[in-house]
């Protein structure tokens, strides 16, 4: 509890974002004490991190995930949260602010901290349903439920925040189109050069780019329909997404009757120039005639601030540097100062190496850098920006500087070619996370202090590239380094787990080349550092085998997760569940029977209909799975794999036998299917139905193969799946005949099963290499499909063996199922 | 040791060539279902069959090296300690086992059999 001291003053902070809580953070090093404080935010949530909202759009992060200060947090530290309730007014002669709930708290400093307002331009049109921001959990919240329900988006705007968000609508499986005023993407943070590589890139992926383009309309009367541009383009579109800038949120500051330029004017000690007691920070402020729109800046006003509540009148803030990063993966961008000479005593030198993609420019002013632009290959960004910030002298390396460092230092002799020599060159006081302002020489003494290993810890002891994600290289190299560099990495890719620094692609490729067939061998040639593995890396190893060598690979039941070596579901009272397989979700009279019968003799606790369009017995005991199984085999039942990551159901519906919509027999075309595809394993469990006519009864669009009848044949899609990621399939082609589907199935689930990662289910797979590939692979290349094909059926034939058959047979060991019974 | 308090006494459960490598047999006993394990070494260990997170059979989980990661939510438990591994908390009662001329012997706590 709290030492109540008479005297602690009180602290309001307006603005539960990251410049308010980042303050109180700082606040509470210095002064735990000091305040009594009592946030409001007009979010109803705790404070998180603004930047990572781009990774919770592109599905890369969860919103639990980017919370940065919990409510245990505030409650820790004795903070009153009031959360989802905006302050409406200040009486700055009484000292009190007001809610908009009529909740009234006295203060004795006031800290503002309401951050910016996405630019709402006056487009007819906006306001409507299906349009929004990009700004809070509620935009994004707005963004993903339309990309569950809907195909078509278009941005607005192609700086930083409208790319982030095309490219997360792009990745939620939406065909997206982007409209920009200027000629090139991001012209405030790239040249010409620059932006034009990064509009060929993003087209590549998808994007369609509507440059020169100025909105003039937004479409539709009760949803956004579409978008108007003023030279007569027009875009279809459910979503649009207006992304064109911010500007500080100053309602409350001039209310109150503060200076109010751009933004709320404060002195270098973030203090109001109005009322002493009132400070502000982070974009609702203007320094200087400076407006603010990234964190690096605000974590020192933040600094500063709370120095100055802590009583340090001498803290005073200076604008530091700034530099810019985009996070879309796999998109290299950075740009710091100057884009352009300004004058002709500038001078520009760049470099470009167009196959791979590479392109630098610096901009040099009296031997000092002034501005640096990169794409591509960015790993150099932060020994430029640091020479930029300190203004160095640049002349003795002038002609190699372009180069990089390793080449530039190495022309002075003073450097070795090695990856990490240009984090090891930096200064201590280097900053390498620029989302959360840590410096090199903080991650290194946290390293040795904590003895940490892993690029997880120092991401949790830290907060370096913990946001953005665009400094881990350098958090690695730190790592590495700290280390004796011996965390070496096979380039670019995330090792399995803890076991190994090899990634699955690397392991994957390595056992076909070198022939390795089996878990030791990989382990031994491979070099795994613990040499048992793990639960982790066993699975995928034991699938991998089993992929890589049908028919020859001997499964290793002890490197499988309990239920696909029990056959069974483990429940979380430790009995098993049992789903036997109902073809297409057929099923009779005499099954029903003998499902009755079971679920009487053996005591069955319950009998349940699932989501898979078949019946699942509950609480089976583990010793009475065999026997279970034998009564079920005897009506004709086999397993329906409802534990493994291998095919799992094919739902149906019942098509054009029975349904006066149905125009091709549905629940035949699932049998066949479902025929052909059973017994097999795979990555991640798999999925497939098979709907009679578009209205789509059995959900084949959020299937990892969906099959949609129409008059002339079938539709193909693949890549959905339901889950907490809803995503609808991707269109792959269309067929006539039922021979046609059978193969395009059989191809498709071949080239997932060699390509993708251990518990990668289809829908992230196909997202991660893009649908463009998978029909290049699939439909356009008629040869390699069939090959495929035979593949697949090659394999079956040693994988559709009845796993219960097998063992209620006793043709497996029947250890696992008994209990051992002391002797006497 | 753990059974110290009780009565406890030595029992022959099974022969070591019935619980698999890398696996484990139940044993059910006046205290509960005991999990003796055995590893690639062929040394063996037994802890009661219940995770110290909620219960999961240990006894179906996957065995690596000196140490169990239970099926239910993937806490790894160490054979010999019965302690979590970090970041987790929590200790599974172990209970003494030896080998002798392939026969299992548990020390079983209790034991009216
Ligand atoms: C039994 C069933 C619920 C029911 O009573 O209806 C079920 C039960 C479980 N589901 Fe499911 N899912 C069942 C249909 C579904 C469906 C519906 C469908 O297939 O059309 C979905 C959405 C479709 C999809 O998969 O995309 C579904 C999406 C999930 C997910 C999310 C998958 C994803 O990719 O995000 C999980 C979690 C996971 O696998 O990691 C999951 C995981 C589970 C697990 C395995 C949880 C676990 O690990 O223990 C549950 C096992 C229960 C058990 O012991 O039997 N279940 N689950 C359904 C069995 C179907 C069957 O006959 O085999
Ligand atoms: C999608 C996205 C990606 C970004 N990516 C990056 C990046 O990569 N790098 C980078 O440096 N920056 C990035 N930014 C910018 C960064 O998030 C902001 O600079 C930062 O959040 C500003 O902090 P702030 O506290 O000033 O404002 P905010 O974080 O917006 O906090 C202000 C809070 O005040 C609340 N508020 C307003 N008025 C009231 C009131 N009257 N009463 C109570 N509460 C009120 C608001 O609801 C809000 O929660 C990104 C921003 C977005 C939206
Ligand atoms: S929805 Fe959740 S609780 Fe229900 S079966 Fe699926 S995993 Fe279990
Ligand atoms: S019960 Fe073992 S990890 Fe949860």
């Amino acid at each position: 509890m709290n030492m109540m001291s008479p005297q602690r003053q009180r602290l309001v902070v307006i603005g539960n974002g990251m410049a308010g809580m980042r303050t109180v953070e700082e606040l509470l090093k210095r002064a735990p004490q000091r305040y009594e404080i009592t946030v409001f935010g007009a979010e109803p949530h705790p404070n998180y991190d603004r930047i990572a909202l781009s990774s919770v759009l592109a599905g890369e992060k969860t919103l639990e995930q980017i919370v940065i200060n919990s409510r245990e947090w505030y409650a820790e530290n004795d903070i009153r949260l009031i959360a989802g309730d905006p302050v409406v007014s200040v009486d700055r002669l009484e000292r009190t602010v007001t809610s908009a709930s009529g909740i009234t708290v006295g203060y004795d400093r006031l800290l503002l901290a309401t951050g910016s307002k996405p630019l709402a331009p006056p487009i007819p049109g906006l306001g409507l349903p299906g349009t929004c921001a990009f700004r809070d959990i509620n935009d994004v919240e707005q963004m993903l439920a339309a990309a569950a329900t809907h195909k078509r988006a278009c941005v607005i705007g192609g700086g930083l925040l409208g790319l982030e968000a095309a490219w997360g609508l792009k990745r939620r499986g939406m065909s997206v189109a982007l409209v920009h005023l200027m000629p090139t993407l991001m012209e405030r943070q790239l040249d010409i050069a620059a932006g034009t590589l990064l509009q060929r890139d993003l087209d590549r992926r998808g994007i369609a780019f509507f440059t020169n383009g100025q909105t003039e309309e937004i479409t539709g009367t009760d949803r956004a329909t579409g978008v108007k541009l003023a030279d007569g383009r027009e875009i279809e579109a459910d979503l649009v997404v207006v992304a064109i800038g911010i500007r500080p949120n100053i309602d409350l500051g001039r209310a109150m009757g503060l200076e109010v330029n751009r933004g709320i004017v404060v002195d270098d000690g973030m203090r109001s120039s109005e009322d002493p007691n009132v400070f502000a920070v982070g974009e609702c402020i203007e320094h200087r005639g400076a407006v603010f729109g990234l964190v690096a800046p605000i974590w020192e006003q933040a600094k500063v601030c709370a120095a100055q509540l802590a009583g340090d009148e001498d803290a005073a803030y200076v604008t530091p540097a700034l530099s810019t990063r985009l996070k879309i993966t796999g998109i290299d961008v950075f740009s710091a100062g100057a884009l352009n000479a300004a004058d002709e005593a500038d001078e520009e030198i760049t470099f470009a190496d167009a196959a791979r993609g590479v392109y630098r420019k610096l901009v040099l002013r009296e031997n000092k850098l002034v501005g640096a632009v990169m794409y591509g290959d960015v790993a150099d960004g932060g020994w430029y920006f640091q020479m930029l910030r300190e203004g160095a002298d640049v002349s003795a390396m002038r002609d190699t500087l372009i180069l990089g460092r390793a080449v530039a230092t190495a022309a002075l002799g003073t450097a070795a070619p090695d990856p990490h020599a240009a984090v090891a060159a930096l200064a201590d006081s280097a900053e390498i996370c620029g989302c959360n302002g840590v410096c090199k020489g903080k991650i290194s003494a946290t390293i040795s202090e904590l003895k940490l290993t892993t690029l997880d810890a120092v991401r949790a002891h830290t907060k370096a590239s913990a946001s953005c994600g665009s400094c881990t290289p350098q958090v690695e190299s730190l790592l590495a380094i700290a280390l004796g560099g011996e965390v070496q990495k096979p380039a670019g890719e995330k090792p399995m787990c803890k076991c190994t620094t090899r990634g699955h692609d690397f392991v994957r490729k390595a056992i076909i080349a070198e022939e390795i067939k089996s878990i030791p061998e990989i382990m031994r040639r491979l070099g795994w550092e613990k040499p048992e593995g793990c639960a982790s890396c066993r699975p995928a190893l034991n699938y991998y085998l089993l992929c890589a060598w049908p028919g020859e690979y001997v499964d290793d039941a002890q490197s499988r997760f309990v239920n696909e070596r029990m056959h069974a579901n483990i429940q979380k009272d430790g009995t098993y569940s049992v789903v036997p397989r109902m073809w297409g979700g057929l099923t009779s009279a005499k099954e029903l029977r003998a499902l009755a019968d079971v679920a009487d003799k053996y005591n069955v606790r319950e009998v349940k209909v699932t989501g898979g369009q078949r019946i699942d017995l509950f609480g089976v005991k583990r010793e009475d799975l065999p026997a279970v199984w034998r009564d079920l085999n005897a009506a004709g039942m086999v397993s329906g794999h409802a534990y493994a990551k291998g095919l799992r159901t094919v739902k149906t519906c019942v098509g054009s036998t029975w349904c006066r919509f149905g125009t091709q027999d549905s629940t035949t075309m699932g049998v066949k299917l479902e025929k052909m595809t059973w017994g097999s394993w795979h990555p991640h469990k798999v999925k497939l139905a098979v709907s009679g006519c578009p209205r789509n009864c059995a959900e084949a669009t959020i299937k990892d193969f969906g099959v949609v009848a129409v008059d002339s044949g079938w539709e193909l899609s693949v890549g959905g799946n339901g889950g907490i990621h809803v995503r609808a399939t991707d269109k792959l082609c269309k067929v006539e005949t039922e021979a046609e589907v059978l193969e395009h199935c059989g191809a498709f689930l071949q080239l997932y099963r060699e390509e993708a990662r251990y518990l990668e289910r289809t829908a992230p797979w196909v997202q991660r290499v893009g649908i463009d590939y998978v029909k290049q692979r699939i439909v356009e290349d008629a040869e390699g499909r069939r090959a495929l094909h035979a593949k697949f059926l090659h394999a079956q034939q040693f994988a559709q063996i009845d796993p219960w058959a097998e063992r209620a047979a006793g043709g497996a060991p029947a250890e696992p199922f008994k209990t051992l019974v002391p002797a006497e | 040791m753990d059974g110290m308090t009780q009565a406890s006494r030595w029992t022959v459960i099974g022969q070591l060539g019935e619980i698999p490598r890398q696996g484990a047999r139940v044993v059910a006993t006046a205290v509960g279902d005991i999990a003796v394990f055995r590893a690639l070494d062929d040394s063996v260990f037994a802890v009661e069959d219940s995770c110290p997170h909620k219960g999961g059979k240990l006894s179906q989980g996957i065995v690596h090296g000196h140490a169990v990661t239970c099926p239910l939510h993937s806490w790894v438990i160490d054979l010999q300690s019965g302690e979590a591994a970090a970041p987790d908390v929590g200790c599974a009662r172990r209970f003494a086992v030896r080998v002798e001329d392939g026969r299992v012997l548990l020390s079983v706590p209790g034991a009216a059999s």
